[in-house]
């Protein structure tokens, strides 16, 4: 299914692709294929080069070369000073993570998956997130918590849970959410540079997706703002806001929705905390309609915090009910079948959109 | 119910004895050598005693360090600790101690102004004036002076939220302490953090943490620090006997042992956790040998010089040869907390018996007066010194405005990026973030 839209988006640029000479004047417009994977990969790589202080621990990140091989060449690179395997003791490491954050090193600790991070969870909000507000500014933590989350593929209820809402609800947390390559890179830099503690949410299935990166992507210094949402499809007559995983499923919503005439504006949220309340709202301000998109529960999730800000800041605006898709509220179940019942597909999306623009629904 | 004191002693025998308050007599410290030469030792402590008191009549500055110097004499006195060390993996250090008239004299001090800070913390709570929780220290101040004494403000301490003397020790003022303690912008985290989370970052304290146990971990990442960042330093991660089952502090001492950490782990034994005695709690109350591989050392927590002593042998160890544990064989008076009476899980005579047989400060009394270091009145002055200092820090404390409004939106990041913050009503408080 991603494959055709990677085939469209490169269909697209190259029909964009004129004579060489007007290539080489535009600086970025030469698009490279780089995986979700090699963006981490080459983030971590150039960050821990630019900062001695950076230096990553977590469980198989060393010899096994990552779980998910996002961490691998660097024990070659950088030693087992730098690169540190620990026991599978999240409770431990992560707190041994935070006090040498404490003491002004930048780790960064990646949890296998963030399920596991529930273990370490005391850790990466009482002593982490708080820390800094405690000691008013005396005590604060460059750290970075990064991982898979959210649902892989048949990997049952336990190993399958997205945690964007219980991180971000908590004040002095970071929270991000990449998408695609540049999202990646981007982010992932700006986290590592960032003074706070920051929760890195990737996603499994993304990691072997190839996205267009352009040169200024590639470029060691480049770095995405904290914060800042970015609108992936401009439209005019329904926003999907979505983060992820669902940023890939809406941008294909998008297109189904374009053949029945309903021009859908795609937000890639990127950063859950702090959320980008007002590119949400300018966008509903825009096509008065609604439509949010999350893989994880629906309870008390991101899509519930977007619906009540847009509700507060752009009510009047509102053409329609907000649409919220999530989840199923249920334990993610085994059984195929169950699963891909249990989480979004994107005929979800398009029936949410249709359903805020008031078109019936065969 | 046993009590604690035969089962200090009893603790390397799986059956805890039945209680016997007298003895109790084991640990009177032992008597000093008698003097010499009478004439002499006069003649010795009348010129000590005017060099001291010309630095008494000096005025005193407003100024609320602790370190003030009372005595000047530095010439070594060797003394031994109450009781020898008890070893697990390791060979004990001496219960030899060399100290001096100036040193003996600071600890005094040093522990009398923090008994004093306590008692008057425990006036002020009862007052209203302190809020929430407040975890008082009367009882362990030896361990925090004693510890400081090896220390350089180059290693770090990290403790959990019994943390108002530990962060005396580590140089901070009397005034931060009551103004945090009472919500004002005098106070160490300016009136945020409250009484258990005090941090003193420039002198390597790193509070100050409210969930038990979780500070050991934090204390092992410390000691990571330092070594990645070839400091040649240590880390001490206080935490009590409730604290020494969590599996966190497993997993740290784990890595600890694995990656060869400066980290010392030091139980401050006081034998509750909260209301639930050590042998209700701990299979194995035998806290300095539960690192297993690592090594530990039993040490009397009451004695400030046996503690000083540990302390220095635990950082030379840990800095070649990785973790080890200290277990402080301490007490509390007061209860768990200032809701906490303290009498319901042990009786008063406990107390008033730890009180008369093991007090840190009348240790150290004895100690000066048998040597004629000071005498009883120069002493009590002291006393007198340190509670006109308390009192006046209290005085300007309660002085000492709340923190502006605006403050409720400071520090909730190191770098806000300019993002909104929200108050109870949105509509009507919002704040960005600096």
């Amino acid at each position: 299914m991603l494959g055709i839209v990677r085939q469209k988006m490169l269909e697209r640029s190259s029909k964009k692709i004129r004579p060489a000479v007007s290539m080489l004047r535009s600086y970025s417009s030469a698009a490279k294929q780089m995986t979700v994977r090699e963006a981490l990969n080459s983030a971590l790589h150039e960050e821990m080069s630019a900062d001695s202080k950076v230096f990553l621990i977590g469980e198989e990140v060393g010899e096994y070369q990552g779980a998910y091989k996002i961490t691998k060449g660097l024990l070659d690179k950088y030693g087992p000073d730098r690169v540190l395997d620990t026991p599978i003791t999240e409770a431990g490491f992560t707190g041994i993570a935070v006090g040498a954050a404490y003491y002004g090193l930048k780790p960064v600790v990646e949890f296998m998956t963030f399920n596991f991070s529930m273990q370490a969870i005391d850790h990466i909000i009482n002593s982490a997130a708080k820390s800094n507000y405690m000691s008013a500014g005396k005590i604060s933590v460059p750290i970075v918590f990064r991982g898979p989350n959210g649902a892989a593929a048949g990997v049952g209820a336990q190993h399958s849970q997205c945690y964007a809402a219980w991180y971000a609800a908590c004040p002095g947390l970071k929270v991000l959410t990449p998408y695609n390559s540049e999202d990646a890179r981007g982010l992932l830099k700006a986290a590592i540079r960032d003074p706070d503690p920051v929760v890195f949410l990737e996603n499994e299935l993304l990691y072997g997706e190839s996205f267009p990166t352009s040169d200024e992507v590639l470029d060691s210094s480049f770095c995405l703002p904290i914060g800042k949402a970015k609108i992936e499809r401009k439209g005019k007559h329904v926003t999907i806001a979505a983060y992820s995983k669902m940023v890939g499923y809406s941008l294909q919503a998008a297109e189904i929705l374009e053949k029945d005439g309903i021009d859908a504006e795609v937000i890639n949220l990127r950063s859950i905390r702090p959320l980008d309340r007002s590119t949400i709202n300018d966008s509903v301000r825009k096509t008065n309609r609604l439509v949010t998109v999350e893989e994880a529960f629906p309870q008390h999730g991101v899509g519930a915090e977007i619906c009540a800000c847009v509700v507060e800041e752009s009510f009047a605006y509102l053409d329609a009910p907000v649409e919220r898709i999530a989840g199923a509220d249920v334990p993610m179940p085994y059984a195929a079948n169950l699963e891909r019942m249990a989480l979004p597909q994107v005929g979800d999306i398009v029936r949410a959109a249709k359903r805020a623009c008031y078109r019936s629904v065969p | 119910m046993p009590t604690l004191l035969s089962a200090w002693f009893n603790s390397h025998q799986p059956n805890l004895h039945p209680p016997s308050f007298y003895s109790l007599s084991l640990f009177r410290s032992s008597h000093p050598p008698p003097s010499p030469n009478p004439t002499l030792a006069m003649a010795l402590s009348r010129f000590a005693s005017s060099s001291r008191s010309g630095s008494l009549l000096k005025p005193l500055s407003s100024a609320i360090s602790l370190r003030r110097p009372i005595s000047t004499d530095t010439t070594p006195i060797t003394l031994e600790t109450s009781v020898p060390f008890t070893a697990h993996q390791c060979e004990a250090p001496s219960r030899t101690v060399q100290t001096s008239a100036n040193e003996l004299l600071t600890f005094f001090r040093d522990m009398a102004l923090m008994r004093r800070m306590e008692i008057a913390a425990d006036s002020l709570y009862k007052a209203k004036l302190i809020r929430g929780f407040c975890h008082l220290y009367d009882g362990q101040e030896a361990v925090a002076v004693g510890m400081e004494a090896a220390l350089t403000k180059k290693d770090c301490i990290i403790t959990a939220y019994r943390d108002h003397c530990t962060f005396m020790a580590r140089g901070g003022t009397l005034l931060e302490v009551f103004a945090e303690l009472m919500g004002r912008q005098a106070g160490c985290s300016r009136g945020k953090g409250g009484s258990m989370h005090f941090y003193k970052k420039d002198s390597n304290f790193y509070g100050g943490h409210g969930i038990v146990g979780a500070q050991v971990p934090l204390g092992c990442g410390l000691a990571f620090a330092q070594k990645y960042s070839k400091d040649e330093a240590v880390t001490f991660a206080l935490y009590g006997d409730g604290a020494a089952n969590q599996g966190q502090l497993f997993e740290a001492l784990n890595i600890s042992a694995l990656w060869d950490l400066p980290a010392i782990l030091v139980c401050e034994n006081n034998h509750y956790g909260m209301g639930t005695a050590e042998w209700r709690a701990a299979k194995s109350p035998a806290y300095y040998k539960r690192g297993d591989y690592a090594p530990g050392l039993k040490v009397d927590g009451m004695d400030v010089l046996a503690v000083k002593q540990a302390c220095t042998f635990a950082k030379e160890h840990a800095l070649k040869n990785g973790p080890i544990i200290l277990e402080m064989d301490t007490y509390r008076y007061h209860g768990h907390s200032m809701s906490d009476p303290g009498s319901t899980y042990r009786t008063r005579d406990e107390i008033t018996g730890v009180r008369q047989e093991r007090d840190p400060i009348e240790r150290i009394r004895k100690l000066i007066l048998s040597h004629d270091l000071a005498t009883e009145k120069e002493l009590k002055d002291i006393e007198k010194e340190v509670r006109k200092e308390v009192d006046d820090a209290i005085a300007q404390a309660k002085e000492n405005p709340v923190p502006e409004s605006s403050e409720l939106f400071t520090n909730v990041y190191a770098k806000g990026l300019g993002v909104e913050s929200f108050g109870a009503d949105r509509k009507e408080v919002r704040a960005t973030l600096p």
